[in-house]
C-alpha cells in the first residue's frame, strides 16, 4: 500500500480529517507564541515605564476610536534613517502596558512612538483641528470635533480597573483617584496636581487644549501624544545590557 | 384509501433556536436600557430587533412548511439552496458596498477634503469598514454560499436542519451589520482585521460553531465514501478561523453595558498573537477557503478533472502547516525577538512551494481545455484569478525576506501586494464562482450575457493593473525616499515631502479602484438580468450538448 493510499483514512473519516487539520495548524502558533510569555529576554529591563495616567489612557482610547493606527506606526525600527528621523529604536518594554499594542503596519503619516514633546500643545491642537493649517501638504483628516466634545470620564475608573485586571500595575491609590487625577492633569492650578504628579512620575499637568472651561477630548488626545516615548531616558539606557 | 396524514411538529431544533433568540432579545433589551454609551444602546437595540426578526422567521417558516423537508426529490438529493441564494445575493451587495467604500477611502488619501472633518466618515473609521466589508462581508458571504453549495453537491446530501443553514447565513450577516455600523460609530478594538468589539466576537463565535457542526453534519450524511478535496480546504478554513478568532480576541469587557473591552495581551505578545491571527486570516479565510472554490468551480467549468490528486494532498497539508508560522514577517525589525522574526521569514519562503502547488493544480486542470479561454469569459476569469494567486504568493515570500521587508514595510507596497491578492485572486475567483452559481441556483442555462462578463473581466483587470502598478511605484519610492541621504550625510527628504510625492499615485490608485467597482456593477446588472430574464435550463436541448465549432 503506497503512502498516497494511506491518505484515504483522512478522506473517509471527517473526524480524523478534522483532528489532523487541528494538529497541523496548532504547531506553528504554539512554537512562536508561547515562548514569548516565559523567555525573560523578550521584554528588556528598563527604568521609567509606568502605567498611563487616566487622562492619557482616555486619550489613547480616542486614538483607538478614531483609528489613528491605520496611518501611524508606533514602532521605530533600528535603521540609521529611522533613528535619525524619529529617535532611539522602540523597545518591547515601551509597549508592555499597551492593551492593545498600537505598533501599526502603515506609515501614511509619520511614526508617533516618540512624538511626545516634539511639538507644542498649541501646534498639536491646531494640527489636529486643521492639519493643513500647519502642514500644507498633509493628507490627514481634521479632528476639530475633539476640541468641542467634553471628555466622558464617567466610566474611566472601570476602564482603569479593567487594565489593572489584565496586569497593568495600577496601585490602589491610583485607582481610587481616577477622577481627581483627570481634573488635575488638565488644569495646572488644580489643588491635586502635586499628588497626581507623585502618583505618575514624569507626567505633566497642563491645560493641553488651551480651553480652561472644560476638559475636552482634545485635552486627553494631546496629553497622550505629548507623553509618547518620553518615559524611558535613553541617556541612561544601556543598549548592550539588553542584547537579545 | 386515506393517505396517512403527515404530522407536522415544531421540532426540537426550531424550539431551541426560538428560545435562544428570545433569551438574547431579553438580554439585549436590558443592555440597551442600561447601556453606558449610545453606541452600546444602538447595538443592543439592533440585536434585539434581529433576534425578534429571527423568531418571526422561524414561526413563519413553521407555518409555511408542510412537513419535514424531503431528503430526496425524484430520486435526486433535495439540496437546501435558499441560504445559498441569500448568501450569493448578499455577497454582491456587500461587495459593491465594500468596493465603493474602498474608492472613497482611496480618494480621501488623494484629496483629503473628502474627509469633510466628520468623525463618522474620516479615513481612520472608513478604512476598517472597507477591509471588513470586502474580506468578511463580500468574501465571507461568497464562502458561505459556495461552501454550503459545494458540501451538499459533493456529498449528495442535504445540509441537516431546518433553521440551522438559515441561522448560519443570517446570523453571519447580522454580525456584519453590527461590525460595520460599529466602525462608523467608533466601536473598534484597533487590531487590524479584528476590529469588531467583544459582543460581536461572541456572536460570531456562536454562528461559527453552528457552521462547523452543520458542515460536519453534511459530511456525515454523505453518499460518497471519500470526502472531496474542496471540502478539506473549506473544513481547514472553518476550524482554523475558529482557533484564530478565539486566540486573538481574548478580551475583558469593561462592563456588559459598555462596548469597550481591554485586550488581555499587551505589547510584544499582543503583536505576535495579532499577526498570527492577521496573516492566517489571509491564509485560511482568503486562501485555503478560496482554494476550496477553485477545486470545485474550475474543474466544473472546464469540464476536466483536477490535474493531480497527489499534488492536492501534498500541497493541502503543506499549505496549512506552513501558513501558521508566517505571521511574524509582519513584525520584522520591530521589538519582536529576532528568533521569532527569522522563523516567520523562513516559513514564509517555504510557503511559496505549496502555494504554487495549488496554482499548478488549478491551471493544469485546463489541460486539453485551454481553447475554452477564448470562448468562455467565466473560465477566463477563474484562470486569471489563479494566475494572480501565483503572482501574489511569489511576491509575498519575497516581501517576507528581511532585507526586502526593511524597504517595503510601512509603505504602499504592502497595500499593493494585498490588493493583487484580494482583487486579482479573491475577487476574480469569487466572480467566476458566482457567474457559475447564479445560473445553477436559479435554474438558468447560462448567464444572461457572456459579453458583459467579458466587459467585466477587462474593466476589472485594467483596474487591478492601475492599482497595483501605482502602489508598487509609490511604495518603493516612499521607502527609498525615507532612507535617502544627501551628500553631506543628512536625511534628504522630510516626511511630508514623501507624502506629497505620493499624490499622483493615489489618484491613479483611486481610478483603478473605480474601474474595479464599475466592473462589479456590470456584474450586478448581468446577474439580475440572468435571474429575471435568463433562459431556463429546461428549455435547453436535453441529452448530449451540441458540439460548437471553435470561433
Amino acid at each position: 500500500m503506497s503512502l498516497m493510499e494511506k491518505h484515504a483514512i483522512f478522506e473517509k473519516n471527517s473526524i480524523v480529517l478534522l483532528v489532523g487539520i487541528l494538529l497541523m495548524v496548532a504547531i506553528g502558533g504554539l512554537v512562536e507564541i508561547v515562548p514569548l510569555f516565559y523567555l525573560k529576554s523578550t521584554i528588556e529591563k528598563v527604568e521609567g515605564m509606568r502605567p498611563y495616567t487616566p487622562l492619557e489612557l482616555a486619550g489613547r482610547n480616542i486614538y483607538i476610536r478614531e483609528g489613528c493606527y491605520n496611518c501611524h506606526s508606533q514602532m521605530i525600527r533600528p535603521m540609521r534613517d529611522e533613528i535619525e528621523r524619529y529617535g532611539h529604536f522602540s523597545l518591547a518594554a515601551e509597549s508592555m502596558y499597551d492593551h492593545p499594542f498600537q505598533w501599526s503596519s502603515k506609515r501614511t503619516g509619520p511614526d508617533l512612538a516618540r512624538v511626545g514633546n516634539k511639538y507644542s500643545d498649541k501646534w498639536q491642537v491646531e494640527h489636529l483641528a486643521n492639519p493643513r493649517s500647519v502642514v500644507p501638504d498633509s493628507i490627514m483628516p481634521g479632528y476639530a470635533f475633539l476640541a468641542k466634545n467634553e471628555l466622558d470620564t464617567r466610566h474611566l475608573k472601570a476602564m482603569v480597573e479593567t487594565h489593572a485586571l489584565v496586569g497593568v500595575p495600577y496601585t490602589a491609590d491610583q485607582i481610587a483617584n481616577v477622577a481627581a487625577d483627570v481634573a488635575a492633569q488638565a488644569n495646572p492650578d488644580d489643588k491635586n496636581v502635586d499628588a497626581m504628579l507623585k502618583r505618575y512620575p514624569k507626567s505633566v499637568a497642563r491645560d493641553f487644549d488651551g480651553n480652561a472651561a472644560k476638559v475636552t477630548e482634545m485635552d486627553a488626545m494631546v496629553a497622550y501624544l505629548q507623553m509618547l516615548g518620553t518615559l524611558v531616558d535613553f541617556k541612561l539606557y544601556d543598549d548592550k545590557a539588553n542584547l537579545r | 384509501m386515506a393517505r396517512p396524514v403527515e404530522t407536522k411538529a415544531f421540532t426540537l431544533e426550531e424550539m431551541g433556536y426560538t428560545l435562544f433568540l428570545a433569551l438574547l432579545a431579553v438580554v439585549c433589551v436590558i443592555i440597551a436600557g442600561k447601556a453606558w454609551e449610545p453606541q452600546m444602546a444602538i447595538h443592543a437595540a439592533v440585536g434585539a430587533v434581529f433576534a425578534a426578526i429571527g423568531i418571526f422567521l422561524i414561526i413563519k417558516g413553521y407555518n409555511d412548511r408542510s412537513g419535514q423537508p424531503a431528503q430526496t426529490v425524484d430520486g435526486k438529493p433535495n439540496y437546501n439552496l435558499g441560504p445559498v441564494k441569500f448568501a450569493s445575493v448578499a455577497s454582491m451587495f456587500w461587495g459593491v458596498a465594500g468596493f465603493l467604500v474602498g474608492v472613497i477611502a482611496a480618494s480621501q488619501l488623494a484629496f483629503p477634503f473628502l474627509n469633510f472633518d466628520l468623525q463618522w466618515i474620516q479615513f481612520g473609521r472608513l478604512r476598517p469598514l472597507h477591509t471588513s466589508a470586502v474580506i468578511f462581508a463580500f468574501g465571507g458571504n461568497v464562502l458561505l454560499a459556495t461552501s454550503i453549495y459545494v458540501v451538499q453537491r459533493t456529498t449528495q446530501a442535504r445540509m441537516p436542519g431546518i433553521v440551522t443553514p438559515w441561522f448560519i447565513v443570517l446570523g453571519y450577516n447580522a454580525f456584519i451589520v453590527i461590525a460595520g455600523t460599529g466602525y462608523l460609530l467608533g466601536v473598534t478594538q484597533a487590531q487590524e482585521y479584528a476590529e469588531p468589539e467583544w459582543y460581536a466576537d461572541l456572536w460570531l463565535t456562536v454562528v461559527w460553531v453552528v457552521y462547523l457542526l452543520a458542515y460536519l453534519g453534511t459530511l456525515w450524511k454523505r453518499k460518497e465514501a471519500h470526502i472531496y478535496v474542496a471540502n478539506w480546504f473549506y473544513l481547514s478554513f472553518i476550524v482554523t478561523v475558529a482557533m484564530l478568532h478565539l486566540g486573538n480576541n481574548v478580551r475583558v469587557p469593561v462592563s456588559v453595558f459598555s462596548y469597550q473591552s481591554v485586550q488581555v495581551f499587551s505589547g510584544v505578545q499582543n503583536a505576535m498573537v495579532q499577526w498570527w491571527y492577521g496573516h492566517n486570516a489571509v491564509g485560511f479565510f482568503l486562501t485555503a477557503a478560496f482554494l476550496g472554490i477553485m477545486y470545485y468551480f474550475v474543474p466544473k467549468r472546464a469540464e476536466r478533472p483536477v490535474y493531480s490528486y497527489r499534488l492536492s494532498i501534498i500541497h493541502f497539508w503543506a499549505l496549512i502547516f506552513l501558513y501558521i508560522w508566517a505571521g511574524p514577517h509582519h513584525l520584522h525589525y520591530t521589538a519582536l525577538p529576532e528568533w521569532a522574526s527569522t522563523l516567520g521569514m523562513t516559513f514564509s519562503i517555504m510557503l511559496w512551494m505549496p502555494s504554487w502547488g495549488g496554482m499548478i493544480n488549478g491551471l493544469m486542470t485546463l489541460s486539453g481545455a485551454w481553447d475554452k479561454l477564448r470562448t468562455d469569459p467565466v473560465l477566463r476569469m477563474l484562470v486569471v484569478s489563479v494566475a494572480f494567486y501565483g503572482m501574489s504568493t511569489f511576491e509575498g515570500p519575497l516581501m517576507s525576506i528581511k532585507a526586502v521587508n526593511g524597504l517595503s514595510h510601512y509603505t504602499d507596497w504592502t497595500v499593493g501586494h494585498v490588493h493583487s491578492g484580494a482583487l486579482g485572486w479573491v475577487g476574480f475567483v469569487s466572480f467566476g464562482a458566482l457567474y457559475c452559481l447564479f445560473p445553477w441556483l436559479w435554474n438558468k442555462k447560462e448567464m444572461w450575457s457572456l459579453k458583459l462578463v467579458s466587459w467585466h473581466f477587462w474593466t476589472a483587470t485594467i483596474g487591478i493593473v492601475f492599482y497595483i502598478c501605482a502602489m508598487w511605484v509609490s511604495g518603493i519610492m516612499q521607502g527609498l525616499m525615507w532612507r535617502a541621504y544627501d551628500k553631506l550625510g543628512f536625511l534628504e527628504y522630510s516626511f511630508i515631502e514623501t507624502v506629497a510625492a505620493m499624490h499622483p499615485y493615489y489618484v491613479i490608485r483611486a481610478t483603478g479602484g473605480l474601474l474595479f467597482l464599475v466592473g462589479a456593477l456590470i456584474m450586478v446588472y448581468n446577474l439580475y438580468m440572468t435571474v429575471v430574464h435568463g433562459e431556463d435550463a429546461e428549455s435547453a436541448t436535453a441529452g448530449s450538448p451540441a458540439l460548437a465549432p471553435a470561433e
